[in-house]
């Protein structure tokens, strides 16, 4: 599959942003660490704000008809799309009500925003889920079509997120080893549904050419595809990723998501306040950012199986 | 009733004939335009609901070329239109046609993602997915002669390798042609059920040469001064 910025983009920054506002209301909710001071939920609010706008408004940016969007809120019962954007925009009032209850708490949110922060996280689950199920509902691309996709998307984004939210504000958190374990094992749970998922989709599987043309006795060749130039097929769908690029992409992969957030952490543990996890946050997000590429440029459509493709 | 195509394999000569005539008529038709981009040009590309591959299928000498056209198959599990958020993707109740609505198309692509077969495309003039209308607009036109109603690439095809009929119905012409030739569907494994069916090269064997008379040693003869007088 062709990789696209804007899904890209979009994947990423909203993803981040949904993590960064969940944890956040999650510590809230529950005191964790004594809890985040109002300053640094307003700005961990802020952030989330931009990063899942910008997110959302560059999703749109891949649509060839943008003025139909509003229909896309109409097939709730079948689309994972259109339940995204329903998710989506449904937390955007529980959100902007939790914060705004922040704000009014002086330093200790209202119970009916913490209730309120509650559903705004559910919600910001739901959309995550739903973002990972657009793509694991294709039959047509294995490497997508697979469980551990929405796992991935869940996990990435809890991951980004909370490095976004000690960059915040870890220097208020009591007990900082507890903390910063919980952090560690996030990185880790991450990185082992990363990992599983590469080889799980290492291994071959899914349609031939010969169930493609329905001839599975006899070896199959394409002798001509029947057009001259590009299509809108092999546009879409014929992106292969320079041979050798993708082993040396998916080791970046580990190393910017996951390997040094993780070495990061004891900098930050002997010194809270200083960059350490702003470094880890940066780190996290570029790492993302080429997994979400590896993601799209490692993708095969079956329909690739009509225009040379053995198999997928 | 389960409107669809046979398609014969064994009878298609790979010419295009069905894809052109397709164009041709689609082009004004319910979905059109279906835009060509930079026809005359170098790079010619553009908007197709039918196409037509060519495969060699086993090896040398036991080898043959097959001519395979494809556009929808309008399956019976449609996951494009599953997919489509917006509603413009539809399957039809009463006769299975899978068809856009160009007014609520937003051209996010992803109905073209959930299909294996490659039947949907994008038209960048537009901005909304085109797809094989199996000549809808044909088909049910009271306008036309009876035998005229049928999708244009049936009519177009000078092979006869295309037949329009209701597959939900064995008794039909296309149901006993699928039943005695052992027509099958494109990647089963997927669940897509499509409706259009496929009908394999019918195997014929080699035709017997050792009943015919040896060449007498004239024969040999002739043969061997023709070869070699140039006239």
């Amino acid at each position: 599959m062709k990789p696209a910025f804007s899904v890209i983009l979009f994947t990423v920054a909203s993803g981040a942003g949904f993590g960064l506002i969940m944890l956040a209301i999650l510590f809230d909710l529950f005191g964790l660490g004594g809890g985040f001071s109002r300053e640094t939920l307003l700005v961990a609010g802020v952030v989330a704000f931009v990063l899942i706008s910008v997110g959302l408004a560059s999703s749109t940016a891949h649509l060839a008809n943008p003025k139909n969007a509003w229909r896309s809120f109409f097939r709730f019962k079948t689309s994972w799309l259109s339940r995204e954007g329903v998710f989506a925009v449904l937390f955007y009032p529980f959100f902007l009500l939790y914060l705004l209850g922040v704000y009014l708490g002086d330093g200790q949110t209202p119970a009916w925003a913490l209730a309120l922060g509650g559903i705004a996280f559910l919600l910001a689950l739901t959309t995550l889920f739903a973002t990972g199920m657009i793509y694991a509902s294709l039959k047509t691309i294995r490497q997508w079509s697979n469980p551990l996709v929405p796992v991935n998307y869940l996990a990435m984004a809890f991951l980004t997120g909370v490095l976004l939210l000690f960059a915040l504000g870890l220097d208020e958190l009591a007990g900082l080893k507890g903390m910063l374990g919980f952090a560690a094992a996030l990185i880790v749970v991450a990185a082992i549904v990363k990992a599983t998922y590469y080889f799980w989709i290492a291994r071959p599987g899914g349609p031939t050419i010969n169930t493609a043309t329905g001839f599975t006795r006899a070896g199959v060749r394409i002798l001509d595809q029947g057009h001259g130039h590009d299509t809108f097929l092999t546009h879409e769908f014929g992106y292969q990723p320079p041979a050798g690029l993708t082993p040396m992409l998916k080791a970046g992969v580990f190393l910017l998501a996951y390997i040094v957030p993780l070495v990061m952490l004891w900098p930050a543990a002997a010194e809270p306040g200083s960059g350490a996890m702003w470094v880890a946050a940066v780190s996290s997000l570029l790492g993302a950012g080429t997994e979400r590429w590896l993601f799209f440029a490692e993708a095969r459509h079956v329909v690739n199986l009509y225009h040379g493709a053995q198999a997928t | 009733m389960k409107l669809g195509l046979v398609i014969d394999l064994d009878t298609c000569v790979g010419c295009h004939a069905c894809a052109t005539a397709c164009k041709e008529w689609n082009a004004s038709g319910v979905t059109g335009p279906i835009t060509d981009y930079d026809p005359y040009g170098a790079e010619p590309s553009g908007v197709w609901f039918n196409r037509i591959r060519h495969f060699e299928v086993g090896d040398y000498p036991d080898n043959k070329t097959v001519n395979f056209p494809m556009s929808c198959l309008h399956c019976e599990n449609a996951e494009c239109v599953t997919v489509c958020p917006t509603g413009a993707s539809i399957k039809r109740e009463e006769d299975g046609i899978v068809l856009v609505d160009q007014d609520k198309c937003m051209g996010c692509n992803l109905c073209a993602w959930a299909c294996p077969y490659g039947a949907r495309e994008l038209d960048e003039a537009t901005g909304t997915m085109k797809k094989c209308t199996l000549c809808v607009d044909r088909i049910y036109d009271e306008e036309l002669e009876e035998r005229e109603r049928q999708p244009a690439c049936v009519l177009a095809c000078p092979a006869h390798a295309r037949m329009f009929g209701d597959l939900d119905d064995p008794e039909s012409a296309v149901g006993e042609t699928v039943r005695a030739r052992g027509g099958y569907s494109l990647m089963p494994e997927l669940g897509y059920e499509p409706t259009n069916q496929y009908l394999p090269p019918r195997s014929s064997r080699p035709i017997p040469t050792d009943d015919l008379p040896k060449p007498s040693a004239r024969d040999k003869v002739k043969e061997w001064t023709n070869k070699v007088v140039n006239r």
